[in-house]
């Protein structure tokens, strides 16, 4: 019987940082058309299609409106939109209805148009802009004035007072990121940082600095998946999917249950356990870099290293070039790109990883790598396990 | 719970929709509420139409006002002019009821807010028949 083991064989991206002469859907089709044209498939083989639905910041950039607008007849659409971690989700559900036979081949694109079109206002200049009386959950904090950073820095305070992190250990994340993005020619900021650089940047909310926080650009990107057996005779060598999952403790960031443990913990080992490794089995990591507290908590969460030694963990240089474990080596969102919602390039670079294109940056021998998402406030986490090898 | 009174708070205010608008007009009258369902006992916060634990019909109860910060960030930077004068302190509370609020903490300088320390709730009116929830050092 043909093996309909779920394999990423296509990926694009759009440009970036800075593309003024784009548009959100325009980073879509533009990612698409790359994707297709990376594997060779014939743009009519693909009859999945998935996106975020209604969350994209253009109108009309809704799966629905996308899958037309693409010209892709779908047997299997899904609009799951969680933030940032979404793509993660959606290589969960494509990679499920691809081994059920829902449909054979699944297109993933995402694109934004964010820089151009709201300029860098996300972080502090408040996702509610008007007086306009707050509705849901959010009533209980948008009145009070809570930027985006100010809800990642209360978890890192919660952080510090109980585990004793320092500001230094955070920097150090974007001080390794940053080293990344030096070899890469389109990520946003390349010159060489030092901690000291991140310290001395300008507090936004305690104690998070400006340099503790991404990088705010325009951009895109798309996966094909298909199964194995179909990308035999593509271009690409098939990267397959060995665990996926994911999970949500709360969505706004007041409702989070514990401040110093985020859903990887959950989601982590169960890609762990489907794929049948353990991360120190793992050669290279992309993880959602919103803030830098944001990967400290995915590392705990993960299980690289012990809850609550995250700090000691990124102080011996592990995510650093040449480390045990290189994080984000394209530079990540603290440093490359940040569209908005950033999971589907931790996908495309450990597509690029796995397949041994990723330049200077190349973790060598990579084999196995991680990406994990995270949605919201530290909300949707999801852990995609890929490898280069077909699972035994 | 004290109340005090800013009518003339031109920032964002809740909507006050559904089990909300109680939560909110109770502050408004001195009483902070919480929820606590009737068949299991757990409490919660905001304010819904079930329990998060069993999935029954929560009822209200009226917690003390009373808390400590479990966490707090200073913020220095916003660009809502509502907001704009910086820095000010947000917090989460831990009540001694068992949940968790969120909130201003305000009559404090900024540098000394420490986790753990005891705060006490006040009232503060953004309409004639509603209020939110504020934080002071105890």
């Amino acid at each position: 019987m043909p093996s309909r083991h779920p394999v990423i064989c296509g990926i694009g991206l759009s440009d970036y940082p800075v593309v003024p002469h784009l548009n959100s859907v325009q980073h879509h089709a533009l990612a698409a058309r790359r994707a297709i044209a990376d594997c060779g498939i014939a743009k009519s083989a693909i009859d999945g299609y998935v996106s975020t639905s209604g969350g994209g910041p253009a109108a009309g950039d809704d799966a629905v409106s996308m899958a037309e607008y693409l010209g892709v007849n779908h047997r299997y659409i899904d609009g799951t939109m969680v933030g940032g971690s979404s793509f993660e989700f959606h290589v969960q559900h494509a990679a499920a209805a691809i081994r059920e036979g829902l449909c054979d081949t699944v297109l993933i694109t995402y694109g934004s148009d964010q820089l151009t079109r709201m300029g860098r206002v996300l972080g502090t200049g408040g996702f509610q802009r008007d007086a306009q009386p707050v509705t849901g959950a959010m009533q209980m904090a948008t009145p009070y004035g809570l930027p985006l950073v100010g809800a990642y820095a209360l978890a890192a305070r919660r952080h510090m007072h109980e585990f004793g992190t320092t500001s230094e250990q955070l920097a150090e994340i974007a001080v390794g990121v940053r080293e990344f993005a030096g070899l890469n020619p389109d990520a946003r900021y390349r010159d060489p940082i030092t901690v000291d650089d991140v310290l001395s940047s300008r507090m936004i909310a305690d104690p998070l600095h400006k340099l503790d926080c991404c990088v705010i650009t325009d951009g895109g990107g798309a996966l094909v998946m298909t199964t194995e057996e179909i990308a035999r005779d593509l271009r690409q060598p098939p990267i397959y999917v060995l665990g996926s999952a994911g999970t949500q403790t709360h969505w706004n960031i007041h409702q989070m249950p514990d401040f110093t443990e985020m859903g990887a913990a959950v989601c982590g080992p169960e890609a762990f356990a489907q794929a049948g490794v353990t991360p120190a089995d793992i050669d290279t990591a992309q993880l959602y870099d919103s803030f830098t507290i944001t990967v400290m908590l995915m590392l705990e969460g993960l299980g690289f290293c012990d809850r609550g030694e995250g700090g000691a963990y990124v102080e011996e240089g592990h995510l650093r070039r040449g480390g045990s474990m290189p994080t984000n080596t394209d530079g990540g969102g603290l440093s490359s790109n940040h569209p908005g919602m950033r999971g589907i390039f931790l996908l495309i670079e450990a597509v690029r990883q796995l397949r041994g294109d990723a330049g200077e940056a190349q973790v060598p021998d990579a084999e196995l790598a991680l990406a994990c998402g995270s949605g919201g406030w530290l909300s949707a986490i999801a852990t995609v396990i890929l490898g280069k090898d077909r699972p035994s | 719970m004290r109340v005090v009174s800013d009518l003339e708070w031109q920032g964002p205010v809740p909507a006050g929709e559904g089990e909300y608008g109680e939560f909110f007009a109770a502050a408004a009258e001195g009483r902070l509420l919480i929820q606590q369902c009737p068949e299991c006992g757990h409490r919660q916060h905001y304010p819904r139409a079930i329990c998060t634990a069993c999935g029954a019909e929560p009822e209200w109860m009226e917690a003390a006002g009373t808390g400590t910060v479990y966490t707090y960030t200073v913020v220095r930077q916003y660009g809502v002019p509502a907001f704009a004068e910086l820095p000010y302190v947000l917090a989460m509370i831990d009540l001694p009821e068992g949940v968790r609020m969120f909130g201003g903490l305000t009559g404090i300088d900024p540098e000394t807010v420490e986790i753990g320390m005891p705060v006490t709730a006040y009232a503060r009116t953004y309409d004639d028949t509603h209020a939110m929830i504020f934080w002071e050092p105890a």
